[in-house]
């Protein structure tokens, strides 16, 4: 059942029968006429979003910066046990008994030192047993210097619920899955995914937040009241 | 009704500090201008081919499981929302924001029929508990203050807390998140359709949209038909435009692509997706080219957020589910022309909301388009009488002063009928104040000074 597909069609087909004017072509009019302008397109971004420079280390800067800004916990681990310990002491500090966790080069080194209940969510999971972890921990495809985001999918990131129902969803990345910006991630979002992308993919930038009372940012509306990202150094 | 001024201070409060972070967000852009060209290049492409364009975003989406309704108008929209209900027994939905089942009244109609409807976003609960409409597109509860909120918490839900800002969100935290679990539907709405690998993308800051598309076994998204692009890769820049220019945030919480129900080898997520595509006139505006553009909008807000009328009239007063000069714009064009068009008039044409709009709609003249054309369209019949009537009276000084004489002695008595059907003048006063005639005409002070 398609409902008026062809009524629909057939009344935009009508409309469009009348030639709209260029766009934008009300103001700036010189920067529409300008026949060399670049196409809008994924390769071209980068000339209009804010600038990322290409060096590592002034990208690594420019994230620091995001996440300070956005109130993302995160760590920089020289080494798999510095990466260990750190997600310990998080462990101990905030008492978890359960942790909801997927299969991964990464979180399977992590869940093998944590001594607690896991809720492994690979072949399905009840997500009454996820409400009650204290902590999600995933891993994830990219984290983008120009925004702070940490761009997860349904398949990298361990379904749709772990990243967003637990009060703590915790990161663990890379240095190499550093990308510069947007345009990049969506690269890589092209590349690694092609033809066959999963279901759900997803930019998170911050722990959840709302601004629906007299816009004061309150953390933790609805998803995880607190986002940190362990970064091991590679 | 006199002019509220508190109301006014909260709007202005609130406005302040998104003025300052969007400024600061643009800033970083290294060409802001050249990227909204590009956005409204973007759109432009996608508006004009818009049969190619939902072809190819339906076509890839029913490749992997999603089921596309084409709805004509608000009517057939809600229908098949409501038959899947009934046919899944449905009894619990939770919804994340969507202003597309404002337009529809889609609420309205589910809980008609019993079903418990629960806004999830935390602005359009409060709206909905204190049972208005939203108030703007993108902050629907920013007309109500701390205090406020925590007295209709206190009303509806029972409960007690302070009014800081912290507690009031727990409260609807907690209740919410078990509603995720136990909702047999999820309702959402779509920032963008993308025709090329055939998702619909959702910006939101709450996490409540991802909750709402991961748990309940049916999720239903309602789009516009003009909300589709052409590519995912031009995300890349629509998501910041659209962070900046409505929220002021270089680039909100959780920008979601869903591209279908849950797949084989997927741990989560509904066993069912459909997509609503909802016409409900917009083939019309479509058909003008001259305002076609208007069908670029992203839903921002940000033409809300500094006209100076919305700054001083307030969302509500605009009667319409799209507020503020774009919903001037297209308003009339999906309700009537002639009993939307003073909405139009409602103007100071300053441009700012042309300026700021991240996808260089001419919304300012547009308003003035809107103006031309129900002036050329004939008006009803009791307007182009009291006009006649206005213009018989104001061309003849003696006639003119006599109404003033008349109006003054019979003003004071005005609020008996105002509104009602033996008011003269009830087309202006059902929603509006009618300013009193001052004791002494100018003529009588000029004279008396002389």
């Amino acid at each position: 059942m398609n409902g008026s597909k062809d009524q629909i069609l057939a009344r935009i087909r009508e409309a469009l029968r009348s030639q709209a004017p260029v766009p934008g072509n009300h103001d700036y009019s010189h920067l529409a006429m300008t026949p060399s302008r670049p196409k809008p397109e994924l390769e071209n971004f980068r000339q209009w979003l804010p600038p990322v420079e290409s060096n590592s280390e002034n990208q690594w800067d420019l994230l620091t910066k995001s996440f300070h800004a956005l109130k993302t916990d995160f760590g920089l681990l020289e080494s798999k046990a510095r990466l260990i310990d750190f997600v310990l002491e998080l462990q101990r500090v905030e008492q978890w008994k359960r942790v909801g966790i997927h299969h991964g080069a990464m979180t399977d080194e992590i869940a093998s030192h944590l001594e607690i209940e896991k809720l492994w969510v690979d072949e399905g999971y009840d997500p009454q047993a996820m409400e009650q972890c204290e902590v999600g921990i995933s891993e994830c495809d990219a984290i983008v210097a120009q925004t702070g985001s940490i761009l997860i999918t349904a398949k990298s990131g361990g379904g749709r619920g772990l990243s967003v129902l637990p009060p703590h969803h915790l990161v663990l990345a890379r240095t190499s899955q550093i990308v510069p910006d947007l345009p990049s991630a969506y690269e890589l979002l092209y590349k690694r995914y092609g033809g066959n992308f999963p279901s759900m993919i997803s930019f998170i930038t911050g722990p959840s937040r709302t601004g629906d009372i007299e816009r004061i940012v309150v953390l933790g509306a609805h998803g995880p009241k607190k986002l940190t990202v362990a970064i091991l150094k590679d | 009704m006199s002019q509220d001024l508190t109301h006014r201070a909260v709007i202005k409060k609130a406005l302040g500090a998104y003025e300052i972070k969007r400024d600061e967000n643009r800033s970083k852009y290294l060409n802001w201008q050249e990227a909204r060209q590009a956005a409204s290049e973007i759109k432009w492409e996608a508006v004009n081919h818009l049969d190619h364009y939902l072809l190819e975003m339906t076509k890839n989406l029913e490749a992997r499981g999603t089921k596309v309704f084409w709805a004509s108008n608000a009517e057939e929209a809600r229908q098949y929302v409501i038959s899947l209900a009934v046919e899944k027994k449905v009894k619990s939905i939770i919804k994340s924001k969507t202003m597309t089942s404002e337009e529809i009244h889609l609420n309205g109609a589910l809980e008609k029929l019993g079903y418990d409807v629960v806004e999830s976003d935390l602005g359009e609960y409060i709206v909905q508990l204190n049972e208005e409409p939203p108030y703007h597109l993108v902050f629907p509860a920013m007309h109500l203050t701390r205090g406020q909120i925590k007295e209709i918490f206190k009303r509806k839900l029972g409960s007690d807390t302070s009014d800081l800002p912290e507690e009031l969100t727990m409260v609807a935290r907690n209740i919410m998140r078990q509603k995720y679990l136990t909702a047999d539907m999820g309702i959402s709405g779509a920032n963008f359709g993308i025709a090329e690998t055939g998702m619909i993308s959702i910006t939101e800051n709450e996490g409540n949209a991802r909750l709402t598309t991961s748990f309940p076994k049916i999720h239903v998204s309602l789009m516009g038909i003009e909300k589709v692009i052409p590519k995912l890769g031009d995300l890349a820049i629509l998501l910041p435009l659209l962070a900046t220019a409505g929220a002021g945030q270089q680039i909100t919480c959780y920008n979601t692509m869903i591209g279908g129900p849950r797949q084989p080898g997927e741990c989560d997520g509904p066993e069912e997706f459909h997509l609503v595509l909802i016409d409900n006139r917009r083939t019309e505006l479509l058909a003008d080219a001259e305002q076609r553009d208007a069908l670029h909008c992203i839903r921002c807000g940000a033409c809300l957020n500094v006209c100076p009328i919305f700054k001083n009239s307030g969302g509500h007063s605009y009667g319409t589910t799209y507020q503020g000069p774009i919903g001037s714009v297209i308003t009339p064009h999906l309700r009537g022309l002639q009993d939307w068009k003073h909405l139009s008039s409602a103007s100071s044409l300053c441009g700012s909301c042309t300026e700021v709009c991240p996808v260089k709609i001419d919304i300012h003249h547009h308003l003035l388009h809107n103006r031309r054309n129900a002036a050329t369209q004939m008006p009803v019949w009791w307007e182009r009488i009291a006009f006649k009537g206005f213009s018989i009276a104001t061309a003849n000084p003696a006639l003119f002063q006599l109404g003033i004489k008349i109006a003054r002695v019979f003003q004071p008595l005005h609020f008996l009928v105002k509104g009602t059907l033996f008011d003269p003048v009830r087309a202006w006063t059902q929603t509006r104040d009618l300013p009193n005639i001052p004791a002494k005409s100018f003529r009588q002070q000029w004279k008396s000074k002389q």
